[in-house]
């Protein structure tokens, strides 16, 4: 039992390590996002279970805390994003491709 | 009116789960319960649409399995990517055609969408199409992006949503 919540955390702890170097490696504010909110969501589901692992009679209410996650982050980060593009925050120069502009009768170079 | 009683039950649910079954607690969490209710099913102008009460349980045999799948995996791509020491990317913002036109389970695909790292939902039209920025753009065109990011999780939304 010992191995396995060692096995959670420690990736969880990777998962939220990379989702900092992202934020810091990582071109613009959209790109930002997807390293640093996302890698997280793995990486705080895989520490909560490896704690409910830990202490079993915590499982009901850490599951309720991940369904929490779940339902609330996307929520959080598309509203950050979306703020972002509306308040012309500047996407990097390795953008593709940019559908959204259109949608939203702007002038896109 | 049809929104006051699951939202109740649901709020009762919470209640339970974070405070305990204890006499007192129950009595005041049917109060805290109701009170919610009022308020929450008042402003939330979402309303569930499954086919039958039992799509519910489907979906979440269903739809479940699938997501975390799809989560692990794009979450172990975005961080090959990001520990790679040439950062591959191509971000772009993407429309994708989702063909859903319900409210309930646009929320639920745009929802699932962003919680794939990788992808964030932006925005929505009302022809069934999502906004996504995608940290790596391939496909030519709409259809090929439509089912590369959401081609999975749409077809089940299809069975299981009027």
């Amino acid at each position: 039992m010992n191995i396995v919540y060692y096995i959670l955390i420690i990736l969880g702890g990777i998962f939220y390590a990379v989702g900092g170097l992202g934020l810091l490696r990582m071109p613009d504010v959209y790109t930002r996002a997807q390293a640093g909110t996302k890698a997280t969501t793995l990486g705080t589901m895989l520490t909560m279970i490896g704690a409910g692992v830990v202490h079993p009679e915590w499982l009901p209410k850490i599951i309720l805390i991940i369904l929490f996650i779940v339902l609330t982050n996307p929520v959080g980060s598309s509203t950050l994003i979306r703020s972002a593009y509306r308040s012309r925050v500047e996407a990097s120069g390795r953008t593709a491709i940019d559908e959204l502009g259109a949608y939203y009768d702007r002038e896109v170079e | 009116m049809k929104n006051y009683f699951p939202t109740f039950v649901f709020c009762f649910l919470v209640w339970i789960l974070v405070a305990g079954a204890g006499y007192p607690e129950l009595i005041l969490g049917v109060a805290v319960s109701l009170a919610l209710a009022f308020f929450i099913a008042r402003i939330c102008g979402i309303r569930m649409s499954w086919k039958t009460p039992l799509s519910a349980l489907l979906f979440i045999a269903l739809y479940v399995p699938v997501f975390l799948l799809e989560l692990v995996k794009a979450n172990i791509d975005v961080l090959f990517r990001v520990l790679n020491p040439k950062l591959p990317i191509n971000p772009g913002f993407v429309r994708i055609e989702t063909g859903i036109s319900d409210n309930f389970s646009k929320l639920i695909l745009a929802n699932s969408i962003t919680l794939t790292p990788g992808t964030i939902s932006v925005d929505a039209d009302d022809d069934g199409g999502i906004y996504v920025h995608w940290i790596n753009v391939t496909g030519d065109d709409a259809g090929s992006r439509s089912e590369k990011i959401s081609g999975r999780f749409s077809r089940i939304l299809k069975k299981v949503m009027l």
